[in-house]
């Protein structure tokens, strides 16, 4: 009976190692922004919709905002385009977007054929101020508040659920990251 | 005609690599060479199991590119890792940081190591005891 509890015990501990390990994994990292609680990297990028101007992160400080990153390549950024809009109509908060590598003639003719939702587009082509945002693929939504701390990232297509789950209460302060 | 087909498939399939070279060059043989260390050990965020020197993925170009800018900047590798671990975290390097929250990480070999060979020297220990406590019985039976 003995000589089989050295191995059970083994087996035991593996089975805890790896249930945590898995539980851990590195997936779940990837959903975390390592941004979270820190300043939002500053940038000065030539504006799309104004030609000659610069759209810079200066210009949205004092008051809390959503960053976007979008591009005309992107599938989920056209399903997640319609509630963009509808969230850019209840002028909660001001939503600014990064064309990431992308064509301005396209970007202009989807946002003519599809509607606006951004208070200022920043365009980024060489794909920069996406490294500095750690952005691993569009869409990306970052919420920065008042401080220009960002508060919270999502990978992914916005919802209206998703929205009232995760950046409603952050933008109340009633969640506020702790780090 | 099957074989044919075969092998021009398995040209195809093997071939994709060749479209993945990476064609920057430095003037510079050390800082060609602490380059694709570097973006050896860096991972490709979008594709996850490659590196950014393996990937033909656009985010892996930029960060190549964001590589090589830094290496003719001067910057240590050193440098570049906490750019990138500091942008995309710890995630982004195939190699974990050497410090005290990966300790187990870097222990744990040698760790495995000293269980098994103390498993081995008591097993060879209980087993030398039975050699000799079998010798008369054997014997026994041999002259029987």
């Amino acid at each position: 009976m003995n000589r089989f509890l050295f191995p059970l015990g083994v087996f035991a501990l593996l089975a805890v190692v790896l249930y945590v390990g898995v539980k851990n994994s590195p997936n779940r990292e990837t959903m975390t922004s390592v941004l979270i609680g820190r300043p939002a990297p500053q940038f000065t990028l030539p504006d799309l919709t104004t030609p000659g101007a610069s759209v810079s992160s200066a210009t949205f400080r004092g008051k809390p905002y959503v960053f976007n990153v979008w591009a005309t390549w992107c599938p989920s950024c056209r399903v997640e385009h319609q509630t963009l809009l509808e969230l850019s109509k209840q002028q909660e908060v001001p939503i600014v977007g990064l064309n990431w590598r992308d064509e301005d003639d396209l970007a202009h003719e989807w946002l003519a054929r599809l509607g606006n939702p951004y208070a200022a587009i920043a365009v980024d082509k060489p794909g920069r101020t996406a490294i500095d945002y750690g952005v691993t693929g569009a869409p990306e939504t970052f919420l920065v508040d008042a401080n220009g701390i960002v508060q919270y990232r999502l990978a992914g297509a916005m919802t209206h659920e998703i929205w009232q789950r995760e950046f409603v209460p952050r933008l109340a302060g009633k969640a506020t990251v702790a780090k | 005609m099957k074989r044919v087909i075969f092998l021009a498939m398995f040209a195809l399939l093997t071939s994709i690599p060749a479209f993945a070279i990476d064609t920057t060059r430095f003037e510079d043989p050390a800082l060609q060479e602490r380059y694709s260390k570097l973006t050896h050990e860096l991972r490709c965020m979008q594709c996850l199991n490659t590196s950014i020197a393996d990937s033909q993925v656009d985010l892996a170009a930029d960060l190549r590119r964001e590589v090589h800018d830094l290496l003719v900047q001067g910057k240590t590798d050193d440098d570049i890792r906490q750019f990138m671990v500091a942008r995309y975290g710890e995630f982004i390097l195939f190699r974990p940081l050497a410090n005290a929250r990966n300790m187990w990480l870097w222990l744990a070999p040698s760790a495995f190591l000293i269980i098994g060979v103390l498993v081995a020297v008591r097993v060879i220990r209980q087993r030398a005891k039975l050699v000799t406590q079998d010798d008369e019985p054997v014997e026994e039976e041999a002259g029987r």
